[in-house]
């Protein structure tokens, strides 16, 4: 007879997360690299009929680069920061005052509530929204001409000015709730005896968020920031529901995953593979610089509260 | 080994659960009839699936098709008299997302269980040519189904009949409906700026291009807009280009002298304020307001199905406040084709399907009456044409038969491909920005070849007439 040495429990283990894996591979893992093979080929359909798949190496990333594609690029980033910048303000404001012990809001609670709300709204909807408040004949036009402001309706939309900046405006409205809850959490984080500290030390106000609050909340700062930038990249929805997929006028409101979808409409496989493969390795860059910061060396942020203690003091003396 | 076995069944389960519950999406629901095996050679299937973007063709089939019994109180299932049921599929024709679910449905029609392959499509005319096409042979041949186009569909309007062939002449569609458009106007804007709101004499103020420009110059000295939107005359050229946009096989699209003129015109008419500059484009809300009682827009360029689905759902003033005359040009906007897809196994119900819909006069004129489409019978129309009958209440008593049937006579339809609809849509698109004095006229040309080559990679070049 044989001896049963030891029990392996490890391979009920994996037998109860190989769900997962399967799903994983299948719809994840596998059209992934799928992607990133027919980024080699060309592959697209005309009318019903298929074309290809053709390999043609690296011609549709040479082809992409030849293209408006760094025009794209730039718009994103232009998009993203009219709507980044107050976003990230105005959330830190918010932020500020809603933990500061001294304010007393009060109903903390539903401002949370209030401020993150347009972020429940459907971009789509709300990017429809916008199209009819800002249209030539819609309600924004008709309050400035019968307040007397203007004497012609402005064509918001028809300029470039107009269309980036209500992009921004909407974005901006979606997502300083979002940010402002995150740096809401990472300012309570800090030890209010870090601030009772710097109060007896005479410090107040502009200049407590300045030596105290910013630089101990920084790590969730700059995470904030790069996924914001990620998901900036990604910016697809209010754009092609305002400007009807077009990214009028003259294609300047035109983002990437945009132009991603308008190879799609002829199921240009080879093509949009390759604009992927960009996107994903941009993205990985700055997954990159992520996981760099959350892996910090100073998880608690003792040292950096130690170091920043050491500057007030010199500050202090000086 | 009994927990072994549990286990594995779990994890299975759990597996299949997940895939059932992400794969969801793919091809059209079976119905609740058996998946059997294919049904004999020569035997009918039970289900007729039927693909369409709208409930319109629903409509006309249960007015004229003698089988239908009752459809379903959610419009999805026509039961017929013989037990067969008539499944709808619609998916909305905006953003291509009717053709994108036609054309996967189409592409899995060999592997399809018998009831759930497609048996009927419908095309637009925008895009009519990328089934008709002889190598892509996804919609049946009428003679093929037992139609004979020379005797059955001998009343068509012939211009129907070429678009619905392939490239070999072989018709693969039909329709009920022909579109010849006209120019519908407000009655009061007409009385106020010519003293008159006589058919006949706004006829003659629009008889062609040069004089309705004068006509548009006497409604802006009293305040009004000759049309509304630069894309509204738009089908007046662009339908009728004398040669397609892009000719068989070949990688090159030919832009017409025609288009350059709509560009040209437009541009001019735009700033000569005989349009109205903030009406950008159609199927928008500027332009559905632009057909309200506010506006000062003098008329549209409708064919029949614009008039009774567009123009009287936005119009809310009093019935008969629009009246109906001439086109400054003959054209042709729009027009729903009727295939039998290959792979039907229901033939016979196909044929008459066809048949009731497109080819009885009866039925065709029943059709009129009760939905003022204007139906493809000539012998039909003509005869409606003089039958006060078909009065319109809406064109205050006028009857537009009269005029839409000389205008259908007229009609030369443009030579098609499979890439008229990006076309249209993209050169209105790119050259909105010049009309609005955002870009300049080389810009505008270079935006619309950007866009055309990333909606159709086959396309290399773009020729414009010198």
């Amino acid at each position: 007879m044989k001896k049963v040495k030891s029990v392996s429990y490890a391979k009920w283990g994996y037998l109860f997360i190989l769900p997962f894996f399967l799903c994983y591979l299948v719809f994840s893992l596998i059209p992934l690299a799928d992607t990133v093979r027919y980024s080699f080929y060309e592959y697209y359909r005309s009318g019903i009929k298929e074309v290809g798949p053709n390999f043609v190496g690296f011609q549709n990333y040479a082809a992409l680069l030849q293209s408006d594609m760094l025009k794209y690029a730039a718009n994103t980033l232009i998009l993203w920061v009219i709507g980044f910048i107050p976003q990230i303000g105005v959330a830190l404001l918010l932020a500020v005052w809603f933990t500061d012990v001294r304010m007393k809001i009060k109903g903390k609670q539903f401002f949370k509530v209030v401020i993150y709300l347009p972020n429940l709204i459907m971009a789509s909807a709300f990017a429809m929204l916008f199209f009819t408040i800002f249209s030539t004949n819609g309600p924004v036009n008709s309050i400035l001409m019968n307040l007397g402001i203007l004497k012609e309706p402005v064509d918001f939309l028809g300029t470039t000015f107009g269309t980036r900046s209500i992009i921004g405006f909407m974005n901006f409205l979606m997502w300083f709730g979002n940010t402002a809850i995150m740096l809401m959490a990472a300012i309570m984080g800090i030890s209010p005896d870090t601030f009772e500290a710097a109060e007896m030390d005479g410090c107040v106000g502009f200049k407590k968020f300045w030596y105290i609050t910013l630089p101990l909340i920084r790590p969730i700062l700059a995470y904030t920031m790069i996924t914001a930038i990620i998901g900036g990249l990604q910016m697809y929805d209010v754009p092609q529901i305002l400007t009807n997929g077009q990214g009028t006028p003259d294609r300047t409101s035109m983002t990437l995953i945009m132009f991603l979808n308008s190879h799609l409409k002829s199921k240009n496989y080879g093509m949009a593979g390759a604009l992927s493969v960009y996107l994903f390795i941009v993205s990985a860059i700055l997954c990159f610089f992520v996981y760099r910061m959350s892996n910090d060396t100073d998880p608690t942020g003792e040292k950096a509260a130690r170091k920043m203690e050491k500057k007030l003091k010199k500050g202090g003396k000086a | 080994m009994r927990k072994q076995v549990i286990a594995a069944a779990l994890a299975i389960c759990l597996c299949a659960g997940m895939l059932a519950g992400c794969g969801g999406s793919a091809a059209p629901a079976a119905g609740n009839a058996p998946a059997a095996a294919a049904p004999a050679e020569g035997a009918e299937g039970k289900v007729i699936n039927i693909y369409s973007w709208n409930d319109e063709f629903r409509q006309r089939v249960e007015a004229v098709y003698a089988e239908v019994d009752h459809t379903s109180d959610d419009g999805t299932v026509t039961f017929l008299k013989d037990g067969c049921e008539i499944h709808w599929i619609v998916n909305p024709n905006q953003d291509g997302v009717y053709q994108q679910k036609l054309d996967e449905a189409l592409l899995n029609q060999g592997n399809a269980a018998a009831d759930s392959k497609v048996d009927i499509f419908l095309s637009e005319t925008d895009y009519v040519n990328k089934y008709t096409d002889a190598d892509a042979d996804v919609a049946i041949p009428l003679t093929t189904l037992g139609i004979d186009p020379n005797v059955d569909l001998a009343n068509q309007y012939a211009f129907t009949k070429t678009t619905a062939s392939d490239q070999n002449g072989v018709q693969r569609g039909s329709t009920w409906q022909c579109c010849p458009g006209l120019l519908v106007y407000r009655r009061d804007i007409a009385l106020d700026a010519f003293g008159t709101d006589d058919p006949a004499a706004i006829g003659e103020l629009c008889k062609d291009w040069a004089t309705m420009e004068t006509t548009a110059a006497t409604l802006k000295a009293k305040g009004y807009y000759a049309f509304a939107s630069y894309a509204d005359t738009f089908r007046t050229y662009g339908n009728s280009i004398s040669q397609s946009w892009v000719a068989p096989g070949s990688d090159t699209i030919v832009v017409d002298q025609k288009i350059v003129d709509w560009i040209q015109t437009s541009k001019a008419w735009l700033d000569a304020g005989y349009l109205n500059k903030t009406v950008k484009g159609q199927w928008n809300d500027d332009w559905n307001k632009a057909m309200g009682s506010k506006s000062s827009v003098f008329a549209f360029l409708l064919p029949a199905w614009g008039i009774d689905f567009v123009l009287r759902p936005n119009w809310d003033g009093d019935m008969g406040a629009w009246g109906v005359t001439n086109p400054p040009t003959e054209y042709n906007w729009g027009g729903s084709y009727v295939h039998g897809c290959v792979g039907t196994d229901n033939p016979q119900h196909v044929k008459d399907i066809i048949l009731a819909v497109t080819a009885n006069e009866d039925n065709l004129l029943k059709i009129s009456r009760d939905y003022s489409d204007f139906t493809n019978t000539q012998p039909g129309m003509q005869k409606a044409a003089q039958d006060e009958a078909f009065a319109s209440e809406f064109l205050g008593g006028q009857n537009p038969f009269a005029y839409f049937a000389p205008v259908a006579e007229g009609i030369k339809i443009a030579p098609l491909s499979a890439y008229d609809q990006g076309c249209v849509e993209l050169i209105q698109n790119a050259f909105s920005d010049y009309f609005q004095g955002i870009v300049d006229y080389n810009k505008a040309k270079s935006n619309f070849e950007t866009a055309i080559m990333e909606r159709y990679p086959d396309i290399k070049n773009v020729q414009w007439p010198d």
